[in-house]
């Protein structure tokens, strides 16, 4: 390449946000990292070395295509929501169908690079942690298509109210654990995980299923999830001629968030905003806004936001979404707020249910709970835009898990 | 020389190993645990390390899970936790004390402040589960100003090219991981750690100490004869939480029956001597 290198980095990638983390794991030099016990360490580091060689390896970039297209269902279309444009009466609404992705979510694209990386690896057990059991399901998918052995941890909280997808992880041959400790939630599932694979460090893969935990999990899954922003740049250019103004996602631990944003990084015109759940409302205390009412500290294996007590303990998360349910949230995302690259905004459990009835009224698609929390900031701001603005919402996941849940809140019994 | 340096080089003079119980601050409460940090020394305890309760151990079992739990629910604090070695410092001034626990509360409360107000209170030595070397730049020119040891892990994952790096960062002892493992699971046999230490040994000239899964006097004699000290932690907090009442309050058994364990503990650890020591 032509460009002048000064310290071995060149000036384009100087200026850039686009890589990070550094040899550390940190993001700004702060968040991120590797913050695990000795026993876990090698385990970090020689993952570390196996994705980097895997990453640069064309012929694992081939297979991953592959199993992306034929298997997962790339490219999701970009879809222009016209009805709903029209009801809101301003911006343009677009909407990036991760949910028609084979298991229904964005989770699938993380989970099908990394247990290509696992079988790379030589490992033939697969631990993973979930809480709306999206993650779950794709990782006992996937576990299914290449025979191996599957433990999904869950809170038993999780379990109770996502109860088809704990069905769907059992179908798939997967063991489904309980987690009862603390409120059993997605934060109770990832202890268990982590404490599983401490105890199966020789033939265990952890699966993490988002942008969290200890250095290399926040980059390599970013980077497997970034083919929804990849793909929503070019689609935009095909549709519009150019980029989109604003792009909107739910932020759970932040990975749909983190793949659709990442590409758009460097280009400044392009508003970012991730939508955490406000749960009852953001100064209800009954919150799962990590960045909004947490402060920066370390917990499973990273140092990020986090609701906390004043004395570090860390505080159980609320939201009516079992995927939004946690009180962390990734690293890069909080450095992307610190320097305010992104923006991080609130939606509450009421209004997460009315988006999820609006859109299914007025687009024919059953939104997840997760996903409804961007759909309603998004409806929430539209309104205020010119039309010819163009929006970008992130429809990381179907909805069809969530209909007890939305039965229940609606007063219907099914 | 630090209390941890001068308790390990008197126990090699005397040719045996250490035995270093753990209790969880504030389990079940605030007094109970203190009148038994108090009375450790006088049944057995060369060094002892307090647990600091965290709301999500994800290094420790079910035992410990449970322990820091009821501790958190007495209203365990950081501070709290230094008050409980500040008491304990009122009449024990030479058995080391090592605050065993995860970073957050310690990043909460700032790492600065917590060295100076730990080594004020009178702790010895800090094991910070979830900071390897790679990440404890944030708190090492403190634990050094305040003469505080870190106690690094090395586990049976750690390899030969990795062993170093970590050693450099250990100060007061070695604690090695005996098992690839969470707390109060499985136990390493006695062949597995013969084989572990000379790999420690030739690597570092610290103390090193195992634990992870030592419950029985047998075993305490074993690891500390084979290296330098063993830590029992499970299975005494199994035995305090036995002796707990229905409501989770302690009871007139609850001191008698952890301290007689860790007497029983010592008179192995005692009996069984040990050669290879170092220091
Ligand atoms: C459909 C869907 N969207 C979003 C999330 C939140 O996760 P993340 O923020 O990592 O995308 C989940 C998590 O379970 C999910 O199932």
């Amino acid at each position: 390449m032509a460009d002048t290198t000064e310290h071995g980095i060149s000036a384009a990638q100087a200026n850039s946000l686009r890589h990070g983390p550094d040899e550390r794991g940190h993001f700004g030099g702060w968040y991120g990292g590797r913050f695990v016990a000795e026993t876990l360490m090698p385990l970090l580091l020689e993952l570390d070395q196996a994705y980097s060689a895997a990453k640069s390896d064309p012929a694992f970039q081939k297979e991953l295509a592959f199993y992306l297209r034929d298997y997962v269902g790339r490219p999701s279309p970009l879809w222009f929501a016209q009805r709903m444009t029209k009801e809101l009466g301003g911006a343009k609404i677009y909407m990036k169908r991760e949910e028609l992705n084979h298991t229904g979510s964005h989770k699938l694209n993380n989970v099908m690079g990394q247990i290509l990386l696992a079988r790379r690896m030589g490992r033939t057990r697969i631990v993973a942690e979930t809480g709306a059991g999206q993650h779950g399901v794709a990782t006992a998918t996937v576990c299914a298509l290449f025979g191996m052995k599957c433990v999904v941890y869950m809170g038993a909280t999780d379990v109770e109210r996502q109860k088809p997808n704990v069905f769907r992880m059992r179908l798939l041959g997967a063991e489904v654990v309980p987690v009862t400790a603390g409120a059993g939630t997605l934060k109770d599932a990832m202890n268990e995980a982590m404490r599983d694979w401490v105890a199966n460090v020789a033939d265990t893969y952890f699966l993490v299923g988002t942008v969290a935990g200890p250095h290399p999990y926040p980059a390599m899954v970013r980077d497997f999830q970034s083919i929804i922003g990849e793909e929503t740049k070019i689609q935009m250019q095909e549709l519009e001629d150019r980029l989109p103004d604003i792009v909107v996602a739910a932020i759970g631990g932040g990975s749909n968030a983190m793949g659709i944003f990442h590409p758009f990084l460097d280009d400044a015109s392009v508003r970012l905003i991730g939508v955490e759940a406000a749960g009852h409302g953001l100064d209800s205390g009954k919150t799962a806004a990590s960045i909004e009412r947490g402060r920066p500290g370390v917990l499973h294996g990273n140092r990020t936001y986090l609701l906390q007590d004043a004395d570090g303990q860390i505080d159980e998360a609320h939201s009516i979404s079992a995927g939004l349910d946690y009180p962390g949230v990734g690293p890069e995302h909080s450095w992307l707020n610190d320097i305010g690259r992104a923006e991080y905004v609130g939606a509450t459990d009421q209004e997460a249910l009315d988006a999820f009835q609006l859109c299914t009224r007025t687009e024919g698609i059953i939104p997840a709970l997760e996903s409804a929390h961007a759909i309603a900031y998004a409806a929430k701001i539209a309104p205020t835009l010119p039309k010819d603005t163009l929006l970008v919402v992130n429809i990381s996941g179907r909805g069809d898990k969530d209909i007890f849940t939305v039965a229940e809140h609606l007063g219907v019994k099914l | 020389m630090s209390r941890i340096a001068a308790r390990f080089k008197s126990l090699a003079a005397e040719g045996r190993g250490a035995l270093i119980p753990y209790l969880e601050a504030f389990d079940p409460d605030r007094e109970t645990s203190l009148a038994l940090l108090k009375a450790m020394p006088a049944a057995g305890a060369d060094l002892i390390e307090v647990g600091v309760p965290f709301s999500d151990p994800s290094a420790d079992g079910p035992v410990i899970q449970l322990a820091a739990r009821r501790g958190l629910k007495a209203g365990s604090t950081l501070a709290g936790v230094l008050g409980m070695v500040s008491a304990f410092r009122e009449d024990d001034t030479e058995t080391p004390i090592i605050l065993m626990g995860y970073l957050n509360p310690i990043e909460a409360y700032g790492y600065e402040r917590f060295c100076a107000d730990a080594a004020k209170a009178g702790v010895d030595g800090l094991i910070i589960v979830d900071l390897p070397p790679e990440e404890a730049d944030v708190i090492e020119p403190h634990t050094e100003a305040n003469g505080l040891d870190i106690i690094r892990l090395v586990a049976p994952t750690t390899t030969d090219e990795r062993l170093p790096y970590v050693l450099s960062h250990a100060s007061g002892f070695v604690y090695y991981v005996s098992i690839t493992g969470i707390t109060g699971t499985r136990t390493a046999s006695a062949e597995d750690l013969q084989k572990a230490l000379p790999r420690l040994r030739a690597a570092t000239s610290l103390p090193v100490a195992i634990g992870f899964g030592i419950r029985s006097p047998e075993q305490a004699a074993t690891a500390s004869s084979i290296a330098d000290g063993a830590v029992v932690a499970s299975a005494l907090l199994a035995t305090l939480a036995e002796t707990l009442d229905e409501n989770g309050k302690a009871t007139a058994q609850t001191l008698p029956s952890v301290l007689g364990q860790i007497k029983d503990l010592a008179t192995a650890v005692r009996a069984a001597g040990g050669g290879q020591k170092a220091g």
